[in-house]
């Protein structure tokens, strides 16, 4: 008989990150106490200040309580049973790419993102973080004529103490939820950006996340300011090796804008999902915040989430700067038995401060896609505007979709519109394509991308197809 | 056109289908050679639209028993696509709406499968675009379709007229036309029947699924089929829809009541 295949086929595809780098790393021993902290913060040679960041987060997120209200499921985390930190074994620090371990090199040359000089992506600086550790920062001179600052936290930690001082913890509080306080105590190394005033960033901004150990949690810290006037289009990637373990991921970003400054940043996740029982995949708790400080700034979410066991995630924008907008586009793409509850929260402080949101969540197998959206417009926020639309895309018939917009105004005269529509890919609708001569995948491909097609216009342009051939990937094998 | 000596362009032998293990084609056999027009005709439920499906490859049907060979190949062994990619087609009785895929890129997509198969170039963005402007007058649309979703918000009459464009551009060699005439007014019966015209050619054939005489006075057929129960119950010339039109349906009833043991027998002999 004919080959006609399943979309429950079509999403099945083999992982291909799932391999594992055999490198010798460094990690310490399970668990985490007062100790651990101390342990992380000594081995990065951290000033004090950030040690004392590190253990009020601590003592804090002792206090705290894992929250419970997204409708997601999942054993108990034993935090005990995690390692912190886990280095590749190699120089500390590396004057050139040379110094590198060529193993290295290669683990992110076989993930498509090149970093030596011949190879790399022409118009976009990366920084690739291996576990807990960034071990390579590409075009960095080439920024630096510029003013910009693109290194590792770690790095900027050591050579621009003053400005992650003044910036770090005033967007996302160390106590701001559980997984933020977990984050800033604990947090090994991630990406920092500095645009000084004025300056349009010269190239796309990327970090590519990869965790490597089967036990190691990662917790990355990125830290992107823009001054007044200036502006950067950020982009972070993530893969990790297929363990039939669950590895915890729990990062903080905060964005800081200044007046008439831009920042966009855009994700596509693509960590170990776990098979099609729910065994292994990441669980990822991650913590996203903009903040708009000055007027007429701009901050602009885009997210592209198709990996992940758990995805909870929020990115947010706090709308304090007169005329400042924040922007939520975001594809969540769940399959198997993944689940994921994410949205956004834009919080209208100052006024005439705009946000839009366009989510698209598309469920396919036993998986549960939930949009959670909070709309806040406080007592000076005259005139402010927000537009939400969210729409499901069903594929399959056990798959599930929620949707929860939380709109709270104290503004009368606020504008706040939201629509949301859910659709269902229908196996009559892939029959009328593949009886005009369009392949299976192909039809599949097609209906994804136009119900993404608005958020997609929103990734640079390098990666937009990138997204597309992801999602037809995900979903290979999920329809019929 | 009827020519003896054309070639076989489709052979349906005792071709029986299922859905949900529920008999629902019992023996269809049909021959259909270059240059023919067929009509089938037959009630509501008696099996036409199974017939169309069954034959695009819907993955809802089970074939269990029969054989189509189309131009001597096992056409029942292909992927749907790749039935359309040789040049059957079938334009649907209900087609779907599908939102957010832009009709031009969808046509363009389709064109250039069919085209590829044929040893074809492929026709980017402008040079489709001419194409599909020249087909578009076959149909008398409004290019302003092309914008739009894949028959999203269409009419009835516009999705068939839609339908008749995909024809017109994929130039098939076997076209089914499930009730392509039904719900539309007379004018768009006319623009519909006169595109099937243009498009018919002594190198390929039609097979057109109706209830009505009036699609048949614009399109005339070389040979009637009334199918019942899943079968094809009589064939004759046109004069078979004249009669029919004439004189109902209810001998068919008669018919069927007389061979209801027959039918009866059937799966066992089968098994
Ligand atoms: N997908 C399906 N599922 C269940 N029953 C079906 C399906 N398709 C057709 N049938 C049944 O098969 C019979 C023939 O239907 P159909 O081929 O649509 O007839 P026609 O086109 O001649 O009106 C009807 O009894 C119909 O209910
Ligand atoms: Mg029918």
């Amino acid at each position: 008989m004919s080959s006609t295949a399943t979309v429950g086929d079509l999403v099945s595809q083999p992982y291909k990150y799932g391999f594992v780098t055999d490198i010798e790393t460094e990690k310490i021993p399970k668990g985490l106490s007062e100790d651990v902290v101390r342990l992380i913060s000594s081995m990065k040679e951290e000033p004090a200040f950030l040690l004392n960041f590190r253990l009020r987060a601590y003592r804090q997120w002792l206090q705290m309580q894992e929250p419970d209200w997204a409708a997601l499921g999942y054993p108990p985390i034993d935090y005990q049973d995690i390692v912190y930190y886990a280095a590749p074994k190699q120089k500390q620090q590396k004057a050139s790419l040379d110094e590198v371990d060529p193993k290295l090199l290669e683990t992110f040359d076989k993930l498509g993102i090149p970093l030596s000089e011949q190879k790399r992506l022409s118009n976009v600086a990366v920084d690739a973080v291996f576990d807990s550790v960034s071990i390579a920062t590409t075009f960095r001179e080439k920024l630096a004529e510029h003013g910009v600052i693109f290194c590792s936290i770690s790095e900027a930690v050591k050579e621009h103490p003053e400005l992650v001082e003044r910036y770090l913890g005033t967007v996302v509080p160390s106590n701001d939820n559980y997984f933020a306080a977990l984050n800033s105590a604990v947090f090994s190394d991630g990406s920092f950006v500095y645009i000084p005033k004025g300056v349009d960033c010269p190239m796309e901004l990327s970090t590519y996340f990869r965790i490597n150990s089967g036990d190691t949690g990662q917790f990355e810290r990125t830290l992107i300011i823009a001054e007044e006037a200036s502006s950067v289009s950020y982009l972070e990637g993530c893969t990790a090796p297929m363990f039939d373990t669950n590895q915890l991921h729990a990062a903080v970003v905060e964005l800081v804008a200044l007046e008439d400054a831009s920042i966009k940043y855009s994700t596509v996740q693509n960590w170990y999902a776990g098979d099609e029982n729910g065994v292994g995949g990441i669980y990822n708790f991650v913590t996203k915040r903009g903040h708009c400080r000055g007027d007429r700034s701009r901050i602009s979410w885009t997210q592209v989430e198709t990996g992940s066991a758990i995805t909870w995630k929020y990115p947010s924008c706090v709308l304090q700067g007169a005329d400042s907008v924040g922007e939520f586009y975001s594809v969540a793409l769940t399959n198997n038995r993944q689940q994921a509850d994410t949205g956004t929260k834009m919080v209208h402080v100052g006024p005439r401060t705009r946000s839009t949101i366009v989510s698209k969540g598309i469920s396919a197998g036993h998986s549960v896609n939930s949009y959670r959206g909070l709309v806040q417009i406080g007592p000076k926020a005259i005139g402010a505007r927000n537009y939400s639309q969210c729409d499901s895309m069903l594929i399959g018939d056990q798959a599930g979709a929620n949707t929860y917009p939380y709109i709270r105004s104290q503004q009368p005269q606020a504008s706040v519109e939201h629509e949301a529509s859910t659709c269902r890919i229908s196996a009559d609708q892939l029959f009328y394509l593949q009886s005009r001569g369009i392949g299976f995948e192909e039809a599949v491909s097609m209906m994804v991308s136009g119900f993404c097609r608005d958020v997609f216009n929103q990734l640079p342009m390098e990666f937009a197809a990138e997204a597309d051939k992801l999602l037809a990937l995900k979903l290979e094998g999920s329809v019929g | 056109m009827i020519r003896p000596d054309a070639p076989v362009l489709l052979e349906i032998r005792d071709l029986q289908a299922a859905v949900d293990d529920q008999p629902i084609l019992k023996g269809v056999n049909l021959t259909i050679r270059a240059g023919e027009i067929h009509a089938v005709m037959g009630r509501n439920g008696s099996g036409k639209s199974t017939l169309s499906k069954v034959l695009a490859g819907h993955p809802a049907y089970a074939v269990t028993g029969g054989s189509v060979l189309y131009r001597g190949e096992n056409l029942l062994e292909l992927d749907p696509e790749q039935r359309a990619r040789i040049g059957l087609f079938l334009g649907f009785q209900y087609p779907v709406e599908i939102p957010g895929v832009s009709n031009l890129e969808f046509l363009r997509v389709a064109t250039n499968a069919r085209r590829a198969e044929r040893g074809e170039e492929e026709l980017d963005t402008f040079a489709f675009e001419d194409l599909v402007r020249e087909r578009l007058a076959v149909v008398q649309m409004d290019p302003a379709f092309l914008e739009r979703s894949v028959n999203e918000g269409f009419s009835g009459g516009e999705k068939k007229r839609n339908e008749i464009l995909q024809m017109a551009l994929l130039e098939p060699v076997v076209a089914i036309l499930d009730e392509t005439d039904s719900g539309l007014d007379i004018d768009a019966l006319r623009i519909v029947a006169g595109g099937v015209n243009q498009l018919a050619s002594p190198d390929n054939a039609t097979l057109l699924i109706t209830h009505y005489q009036r699609l048949l006075d614009l399109i005339t057929p070389d040979h009637v089929h009334v199918m019942a129960a899943g079968r094809i119950l009589r064939s004759g010339g046109k004069e078979l829809a004249l009669e029919l039109e004439r004189s109902g349906y209810d001998w068919v009833d008669q018919e069927l009541a007389r061979l209801g043991a027959d039918a009866e027998r059937q799966p066992a002999e089968v098994a």
